[in-house]
């Protein structure tokens, strides 16, 4: 028997499903969900002989072509060559801004963070950044951000091409509507409902009364994510492709 | 070979801008101790764009008056626990940059310009606690287009860790471009290498690209396995035990001072 689907692989289902249309795609540093979804979306791209697309993954040297240093991805989205890219947060508020900083008063944060990272900046010129934070909780999604590393919207005359495009949790999807400004529910996912993300959830989203669950792959998607894309996983994030694979065989129950 | 490191770490001056790189691309961690022992403090580090162990061993250590930086942590082993604290005490200067923002400071002084326009930022809280950046209406513009100026960054010493320079001087970089803006906008320039070559590096077609001139480079000392517990790339990879070691002594002062008093002042065989 092939071993049931995890949360892990709807996950990173969900990612690829929402960069198709993408050419390139970039992936930051410690982001082993977002690579897989993107690796998956080059794989089946593949598989159907579409258009190639192109992936760049921080901290990889195979699937990586930047030879300018670290500040070739940044020069790379500013010239638009950039389609998509992942930011996380830990605060993300209703209308898309996000805090990689800290809580309380800055400068003397009471919970410290790394720091905004390129947020500042791609968050404004990249179009489709997907927001994907796993811990679904109050304290992440919270009315209002302490820090904002980075805005969800601008006014209008500031140059912007991009911005966020979806959020992706561990509980559910959302999309970004950008006039609203806001999110709305887009999927649950198996094993979670829509009280649940209420309940967790410290801002207003707007939802269908009954939403749709969050779809779980099609067996050639699941073979590609089992075989080839944890092959290519592996390089970058050994641990996570080693811990996914025994995850897979602990699954696969004996027939 | 110590006597280089401790020689090197002896120029450095309280006051000084030292530039230190992000955990990837070489970082001179050989000089971190040489570094804490000769002591000058009230340095301003920035971090290229990001920093980690180094980073958070020297705001341990208390020589560290302010930090440039988009981001300060230990990757997989954590948040920076010494970093952390004295963000809490209010002990260090923070200035909050995002990543671009720290490379176009070096691109302006790298150009000799006094400063470079940026996209992004407007709207952010990192811009407004910056106040060494300025919004100006972009002149080329037919209607208004509000622009970020990040003013030149002048680091005073840069200090990385690269595979191999040559007996002229010459150091490879290979893809690791940030190396060489970071030198082009520093005053001096410190190296540690795993060896030193005997033919020059610009001899050849294949090296050369990617080569840091000796014109760039002050002092190089040999420093085998220098970025560990960090990796270096094409060498060898991150000892991420190590990190984790340092992350769980390093949560209380006393641990941190216990670690860096400890046997791992060298890199394991």
């Amino acid at each position: 028997m092939t071993a049931p689907v995890s949360p892990r692989e709807i996950l990173i289902c969900s990612i690829a499903k929402l960069l198709d249309g993408s050419r390139h795609v970039a992936v930051g540093a410690s982001s082993p969900i977002p690579a897989a979804g993107a690796m998956l979306l080059r794989a089946l791209k593949d598989e159907r002989r579409a258009e190639k697309v192109r992936v760049s993954i921080l901290g990889s040297v195979e699937h990586n072509f930047f030879t300018n240093g670290s500040a070739e991805l940044f020069d790379c989205a500013g010239q638009g060559r950039i389609d998509a890219f992942f930011l996380g947060g830990g605060q993300i508020d209703g209308v898309g801004n996000i805090n990689l900083v800290g809580v309380g008063d800055y400068p003397q944060s009471s919970v410290r963070w790394p720091g905004s990272f390129g947020s500042a900046y791609l968050y404004f010129v990249v179009p489709r950044v997907i927001l994907f934070r796993e811990e679904h909780t109050p304290r992440v999604f919270v009315d209002r951000v302490d820090f904002i590393s980075a805005p969800g919207i601008s006014e209008p005359g500031v140059y912007r091409t991009g911005g966020p495009y979806a959020l992706l949790t561990g509980k559910g999807l959302f999309r970004f509507d950008r006039d609203r400004p806001g999110f709305s529910l887009e999927s649950v996912h198996p094993g979670h409902s829509l009280p649940e993300i209420k309940e967790a959830t410290g801002f207003d989203f707007t939802h269908d009364d009954d939403p749709s669950i969050t779809p779980t792959p099609d067996a050639v998607t699941l073979k590609l994510l089992r075989g080839r894309v944890l092959d290519e996983l592996h390089e970058t994030y050994p641990d996570f492709a080693a811990q996914m694979r025994r995850e897979i065989s602990a699954g696969a129950t004996p027939a | 070979m110590h006597t280089d490191l401790e020689a090197l770490a002896r120029q450095i001056e309280p006051g000084m801008r030292i530039a230190l790189p992000v955990d990837y691309a070489g970082v001179s961690m050989a000089m971190t101790r040489p570094i804490i022992r000769h002591g000058a403090g009230d340095l301003d580090l920035i971090c290229v764009p990001t920093g980690g162990l180094q980073v958070d061993m020297l705001v341990g250590a208390g020589l560290v008056r302010s930090v440039e930086t988009s981001a300060v942590s230990l990757g997989e082993a954590g948040g920076a626990p010494r970093f952390n604290q004295a963000v809490k005490d209010g002990a260090i200067g923070l200035r909050d940059a995002t990543c671009p923002a720290i490379h176009a400071g070096l691109m302006a002084a790298q150009k000799g310009s006094p400063f470079t326009a940026m996209r992004g930022l407007i709207g952010t809280d990192v811009l407004k606690n910056r106040e060494d950046w300025r919004i100006i209406d972009n002149p080329f513009a037919e209607s208004g287009d509000p622009i970020v100026l990040i003013p030149a960054i002048h680091p005073d010493i840069t200090i990385f860790h690269a595979p191999m320079a040559d007996r002229f001087g010459n150091v490879w970089i290979g893809r690791r471009r940030e190396l060489a803006a970071m030198a082009y906008a520093s005053k001096m320039t410190f190296v540690t290498v795993e060896r030193i070559v005997d033919e020059s590096l610009l001899a050849s077609e294949t090296l050369a690209a990617g080569t840091l001139p000796a014109l760039y480079v002050s002092e190089i000392a040999v420093a085998p396995r220098g970025a560990w517990p960090y990796g270096l790339w094409g060498e060898y990879s991150t000892d991420t035990v190590e990190l984790l070691r340092y992350a769980k002594a390093a949560r209380t002062a006393e641990g941190f001072a216990a670690y860096m008093s400890g046997a791992a002042a060298e890199p394991a065989k």
